[in-house]
């Protein structure tokens, strides 16, 4: 359950700005994981509504967008974006090779807030 | 009711935990000794890994190993009765080690007279691949049995890991595993990092394995 040790530091980071910017009420989080990042959202929210009890961050919502993989084409250096149920069978759609590396597709970063 | 403002945060969420394992890479960095993480499914043969490697790098290295574990202490014994010291965290139901649980662990060890440490994570594929240790060398193990399809369902760990070793070459006639499919899925994920075939049951590449392991020590520490 990799989600708890995240959801902790995600509510640290949210209350941190929250104090500085002096706002009352977080209403929804924005977060952005990497597509190979495997993070469960609905757990996500579980353990958030549970550890944010009595905080600012009380109630908000979790919004998690995922960042596209980038494969570097090794024949034609083309950047193209794929899913990770294409991660074997994407090809190049400049050249048609599959030869490629990755060179995004990983991390977990807290975006932005919206708050009152 | 007071507008709704958008505040820009743009902040990793594991950067405590990065920053801790920086300081741990560094500080085992000034006392000359090496950490090696070892990830991989249950029953890959991460315990029987370290225990063929320190029999191949015994004579050269002053090792110790840190043995994660949920709740049992039964793979530290195994690797204790080697001569080797070995330090137990329990996680206590976490699924992966965190830098701090590797600081603690460490504690109960004396840094100076040690060269190499092996770190055995928590047997799964998706928790330790997200989650760095502090280590020098993150390694992920992967067995026969399992199939080649792995990097397929768990890339971020192929994606993170710095070397592969696929093990139990013993077995392979009795199953499908194709090693150059895996080679090739590998590579499209992390096109430097190399992969080792070994058999912990037989010895069969196990030198190749420990000959490069200790370039990387002798380069890292």
């Amino acid at each position: 359950m990799h989600e708890l040790p995240v959801t902790r530091s995600i509510l640290a980071i949210v209350l941190r700005h929250a104090e500085a910017q002096g706002v009352t009420r977080v209403l929804a989080i924005h977060l952005m994981v990497g597509a190979l990042s495997d993070l469960e959202p609905e757990w996500l929210q579980t353990y958030f509504d549970h550890l944010s009890k009595g905080t600012p961050a009380e109630g908000a919502k979790l919004l998690v967008e995922r960042s596209p993989l980038t494969f570097l084409c090794e024949p034609c250096s083309a950047e193209y974006h794929t899913t990770r149920e294409e991660l074997e069978s994407a090809s190049c759609p400049r050249c048609g090779s599959r030869e490629a590396s990755l060179v995004s597709g990983t991390g977990y970063r807290v975006e932005s807030m919206e708050a009152q | 009711m007071s507008d709704v403002t958008l505040i820009n945060i743009k902040e990793e969420i594991l950067a405590e935990n990065k920053g801790l394992a920086d300081k741990l890479r560094r500080r085992l960095k000034e006392r000359g000794a090496f950490l090696v993480n070892l990830m991989s499914s249950p029953g890959s043969g991460k315990t029987s890994l370290i225990v063929r490697s320190l029999q191949e790098l015994g004579s050269r290295y002053r090792m110790a190993v840190i043995e994660g574990d949920v709740d049992s202490a039964v793979d530290a014994e195994r690797v204790a009765r080697e001569g080797i010291r070995a330090v137990q965290i329990k996680t206590g139901g976490s699924c992966h080690l965190s830098a701090a649980m590797v600081e603690k662990g460490l504690g109960a060890l004396s840094l100076d007279s040690l060269d190499l440490l092996f770190l055995e994570n928590i047997g799964n594929l998706i928790c330790p691949a997200g989650s760095d240790t502090g280590a020098s060398l993150d390694v992920a193990l992967v067995s026969i049995p399992e199939g080649d399809d792995k990097p397929l369902k768990y890339p971020l760990i192929f994606r993170t890991a710095h070397v592969f070793v696929v093990n139990k070459t013993d077995v392979r006639e009795h199953f499908d595993f194709d090693v150059e499919a895996f080679r090739a899925r590998v590579r499209r994920l992390n096109p430097e990092a190399p992969v080792f075939e070994v058999s912990c049951k037989t010895g069969e590449g196990i030198d190749l394995w420990c000959n490069w392991l200790r370039e990387r020590v002798e380069e890292g520490r």
